[in-house]
């Protein structure tokens, strides 16, 4: 490294970044808790000229919300089923891709396709996909104009239609639905990371177990798994952080209403995101306290997990 | 030892062959019948979006669904394009994509070069603090920065109270295309990924242009950024990519005619996404939005390929 | 149980459309006899490695066959032949303790073979105990040194009682001191267990000191097969008496004249019965003889005295390699003020090289050398 001579230089070079992450993010994390520690804080009453306590009535507001309570249990929902079935299901389709040569490179290419898309565009597919047309579904007078292509192949399967994101549609369906879409979402990133893992395993260790006639089975739960475990951790903890943060598929899929018409804030699937930005303009207090406790949550997850893995490799 | 030496070859070792020949042939049967019915779950949400594109509205309210158009048409493009007004979205967005996106490079690489090259006071612990910001979940600083550009260093508030229209302008950034660009010019992940690059180039380098007068701007454009040219490649798309999905900012700072950008466009053009809503025009909406990122995805693919497995962040 | 290799071959196909194909093994053919222990031997890239990995089964044989015993293994895949397998950097599975990775092989059985959880722990103990590890049961590699990891390796390798234990470079990755310990380790544990054991090396001392036959190879042919001490004191060819020997030959420019070996003018050696030839000519560094009247006389640079041995470091015109190195008794006199140094030649330590084959040429005062192979003799003599 070199000492300059002109300290004030690499001030000069550092000052945009400086003057912006000053405004933009250092600001807003000392804003966040001010605003959360503010009893009942709210921009009409500060233009009103109210002062405020400080005490934590922001946080227990919130907790006592129903709609909070149901965006909490919406996004704990999601993370907890789209987490580990992304994540195995990216671990089983990384080693089979690794365990083939012709047409690698095109699957691997197509397995990552999901990746560089829009989630709102693409979740207005998917709605289209899950979507019925027609009227009084579930009623003695429905009409089915038709039943959306997943319906359809349901029916050719042999199964029934379902209603899963039209007016009258069971949470249990909508939820899959989610599930579904994000899980879609979800693969090309961790195949990516999981494949490149596998890939960088030293090959001698297969040969080694090869030769003492390791079982393919037993090769993969105990030396493929054990040897990847990093990566594991890595996409599992920003997965979670991913599905804590899970917002704009909902919004590809059922819109700014966050569920199907009929359903209101303590039945649709908003989650914290959306509870954030719901009182964002008007009710930063609790924004704010919901803000703090979804970064307690996320930063508890991902201590657990990283404790967890640590555990579990010691090399 | 003697008595247990080739337990094995008391068995038929033809059969054993054989049995192994068939062994290997089944899993490789399996793996790509596996590989390949994901591939093709993976892929038909994009199939299911170009055939309805370009149907009929009346074909695509058959009760069975098509799996290939009956009779193709266009129509649908014509009518997606002028019922979103994707032709001022476009622009827009692509406007601020670059304009954010050469900004940001600057400021990126300046910095990077400072914390990769530079000597100064407090530098580790700067740059550590900086690293700790990556783990707060960007929500909790939109509700401040939603306050900053609606009232910018108090500017609007102090106009309104002197009465000045300039001042004000200045104050609330609500509605301008500075709104979509400014509070995201740093990331301190690129700083962080490109910084690590440039460390990669041996510092001897450095030294050798100090020695022959040459300036810290003409290295780092003569040196290091033709080496750092990847990571500089990955960030561009991945921040292009970042304008042309972001959705939630744009949606709470410039949801006006003038400064809409792409995202938003489409969800305000189709609210609806159940029910009987013409899925044909959505779904040609839908394929326009997201052609520029499949043209992105194959000539680009090995720089987002690149710059993904390490962050996980999307756009 | 001996290992035969019948013309086994070895071509790696090109990589890309630039690159042509590899023989990387040519024509090997070799009877690894029960229970020795057998040092490949080579330069890196001469196909030793690859020789070992068909043997293992990891890699497949472009043409020839390998017997076990007498079962043809050729076409068996690797976990069906029952070898013991130590990896270059042991491969030691880093997530597992020493114990999990010693059991490791034996959880794998399976059907009549299945051991109980007893037995297995009774042979991983029994096979630590052997490479004297059973203190380190409970640790993981990383917390190893490298000598330790290398027995590990080595028990884990044995656990399974294999019928052949092969070893890839086993000693390149520890230290001069650790490689001196392990490898009469190696020599102990095979002896003791009596497991026909191949491993390769490019450490010519290495294999020369504890293999009981070793195998030269060069460019995936073999060179030559013998006895260690076999090969040193009778090389067939210019590569062999370079390649094996530290300090290594002396390579001189010579000529054969009416039974005369003349080395820059000088008539240093009788060598009857070879006919007049441009010949090289190969020196062991033992085999000089300092005279006051000595045959061939060179330009004495430096004199090392090394305790019971001397080094004398010489020039001579006519030499291939800058230096001339001979090892003469301690209690020799050198002058070293003089400008020149002078030797009489042991006849055994010279070795006659045809100047483009490179093989061997015997001379009459090697014929009766009990070195001297039947089959060499055949061969050599009969040219002469």
């Amino acid at each position: 490294m070199v000492g300059s001579k002109h300290p004030w230089k690499a001030w000069l070079y550092l000052s945009p970044a400086i003057i912006l992450l000053l405004i933009f993010t250092v600001w807003p994390i000392i804003n966040t808790v001010r605003m959360a520690f503010l009893e009942g804080y709210n921009s009409m009453a500060v233009a009103g000229g109210a002062k405020f306590e400080i005490g934590i009535s922001n946080f227990t507001n919130v907790i006592k919300y129903k709609g909070f309570i149901n965006c909490l249990t919406n996004t704990m929902l999601l993370c907890v089923l789209t987490v580990p079935i992304s994540t195995i299901l990216a671990l089983v389709i990384s080693v089979c891709l690794n365990a083939i040569k012709p047409l690698r490179r095109m699957l691997q290419t197509i397995f990552f396709l999901p990746y560089v898309t829009n989630s709102i565009a693409i979740g207005m597919v998917f709605a289209a996909m899950f979507n019925m047309v027609g009227n009084n579904f579930g009623r003695p007078n429905e009409i089915l104009i038709t039943a959306g292509i997943i319906n359809n192949i349901i029916e050719f399967f042999g199964g029934e239609a379902i209603n899963w994101i039209n007016v009258g549609s069971t949470k249990l369906a909508n939820m899959t639905v989610m599930v579904i879409y994000i899980v879609w979402n979800a693969l090309p990133f961790k195949i990516l990371v999981l494949l490149g893992g596998l890939q960088s395993v030293n090959k001698q260790y297969y040969d080694a177990a090869k030769v003492d006639g390791t079982s393919r089975f037993r090769t993969f739960t105990r030396i493929t798994v054990p040897l990847l475990s990093p990566m594991i951790t890595y996409v599992v903890i920003t997965g979670f952080i991913g599905g804590f943060k899970e917002y704009s598929s909902i919004v590809g899929i059922f819109g700014e209403k966050m569920g199907p018409p009929g359903t209101n804030q303590s039945t649709n699937l908003n989650t914290m995101v959306g509870f954030i930005y719901d009182n964002l303009t008007n009710q930063q207090g609790r924004a704010s306290a919901a803000a703090l406790i979804l970064f307690g949550i996320i930063f508890v997850v991902t201590m657990l997990n990283l404790h967890i893995s640590k555990k579990n490799t010691h090399y | 030892m003697t008595d247990q030496k080739f337990l094995v070859f008391e068995k038929n070792i033809e059969r054993e062959k054989s049995r192994q020949r068939v062994m290997r042939i089944l899993v490789q049967v399996f793996l790509y019948l596996f590989l390949i019915i994901m591939a093709l779950i993976i892929v038909f949400p994009f199939y299911f979006m170009l055939i309805s594109s370009v149907k009929e509205l009346a074909e695509y309210r058959l009760p069975q669904q098509t799996l290939w158009p009956n009779k193709i048409v266009f129509h649908n493009y014509v009518e997606a394009f002028h019922t979103a007004n994707l032709g001022t979205l476009f622009s827009n967005t692509l406007y601020v994509g670059l304009v954010s996106t050469a900004l940001s490079l600057v400021i990126t690489v300046i910095t990077a070069f400072a914390f990769a090259r530079l000597e100064f006071k407090g530098k580790n612990a700067m740059f550590a603090a900086l690293l700790a910001t990556m783990m707060i979940p960007g929500e909790l600083f939109t509700i401040t920065n939603y306050q900053t550009v609606s009232d910018f260093l108090g500017f609007r508030t102090l106009g309104r109270e002197l009465g000045s229209g300039d001042l004000i302008a200045m104050g609330d950034w609500k509605n301008t295309f500075t709104v979509l660009i400014v509070p995201f010019l740093v990331s301190v992940f690129y700083i962080y990924l490109l910084r690590q690059n440039f460390l990669q180039i041996p510092n001897e380098l450095y030294l050798a242009a100090k020695v022959d007068g040459t300036s810290d701007i003409k290295y780092l454009w003569k040196v290091m950024i033709p080496l750092a040219l990847p990571t500089l490649i990955s960030i561009t798309i991945l921040k292009m990519m970042g304008a042309w999905n972001s959705y939630m900012w744009p949606q709470l700072v410039a949801n006006d005619e003038a400064h809409r950008l792409i995202t938003n466009g489409l969800r305000n053009a189709f609210t609806t996404t159940s029910g009987d809503v013409n899925i044909p025009v959505q779904m040609a909406a839908v394929a326009i939005v997201s052609a520029p990122l499949f043209l992105v995805f194959i000539f680009l693919r090995k720089y987002i390929m690149k710059g993904v497995s390490r962050s996980g962040i999307k756009g | 149980m001996k290992v035969v290799l019948e013309n086994v071959t070895k071509i790696f196909p090109p990589r890309n459309k630039r690159e042509q194909e590899f023989m990387a093994v040519n024509n090997f053919t070799f009877t690894v006899p029960d229970g020795k222990l057998i040092g490949l031997l080579g330069p890196s890239g001469c196909g030793k490695s690859t020789t070992l990995y068909m043997i293992s089964g990891l890699q497949k044989v472009s043409g020839g066959r390998i017997y076990f015993g007498d079962n043809d293994v050729t076409n068996l895949p690797a976990e069906s032949r029952g070898v013991g397998l130590v990896f270059q950097n042991y491969a030691l599975y880093p997530h597992l303790t020493v114990k999990q990775n010693i059991l490791f092989p034996l959880q794998n059985l399976k059907g009549p073979d299945k051991l109980s959880k007893k037995e297995m722990l009774e042979r991983a103990y029994q096979a630590a105990k052997l490479v004297q590890i059973d203190e380190l049961m409970e640790r993981k590699p990383n917390a190893l040194s490298g000598g330790q990891q290398q027995r590990v390796a080595i028990a884990r390798a044995l656990v399974k009682m294999p019928g052949v234990l092969l070893l890839d470079e086993p000693l390149s990755n520890l230290d001069a001191r650790l490689r001196l310990q392990t490898r009469e380790e190696i020599r102990r544990i095979q002896k003791e267990t009596g497991i026909t054991t191949i491993f390769v090396t490019h450490d010519q001392e290495e294999a020369m000191s504890i293999s009981d036959m070793i195998v030269v190879m060069r460019d995936g042919v073999i060179q030559q097969v013998g006895k260690p001490q076999e090969v040193y004191d009778n090389p067939t060819n210019l590569f062999v008496a370079k390649f094996l020997g530290t300090p290594p030959i002396n390579v001189f420019n010579g000529e054969v004249k009416d039974g005369q070996l003349y080395i820059g003018g000088e008539s240093v050696l009788d060598v009857g019965g070879v006919a007049n030839q441009a010949v090289t000519v190969g020196i062991r560094p033992e085999g000089f003889i300092p005279a006051a009247d000595g045959r061939m006389t060179c330009n004495l640079t430096n004199l090392e005295i090394m305790g019971r041995d001397a080094s004398v470091v010489a020039t001579h015109p006519a030499s291939c390699n800058p230096t001339v190195r001979s090892i003469i008794d301690g209690d020799c006199k050198i002058d070293t003020a003089s400008a020149t140094v002078r030797y009489n030649l042991k006849p055994h330590k010279v070795f006659l090289f045809n100047k483009l084959s490179e093989k061997r040429i015997i001379f009459s005062a090697q014929e009766n050398d009990d070195f001297i192979t039947a089959a060499m003799k055949k061969k050599y003599v009969k040219k002469i």
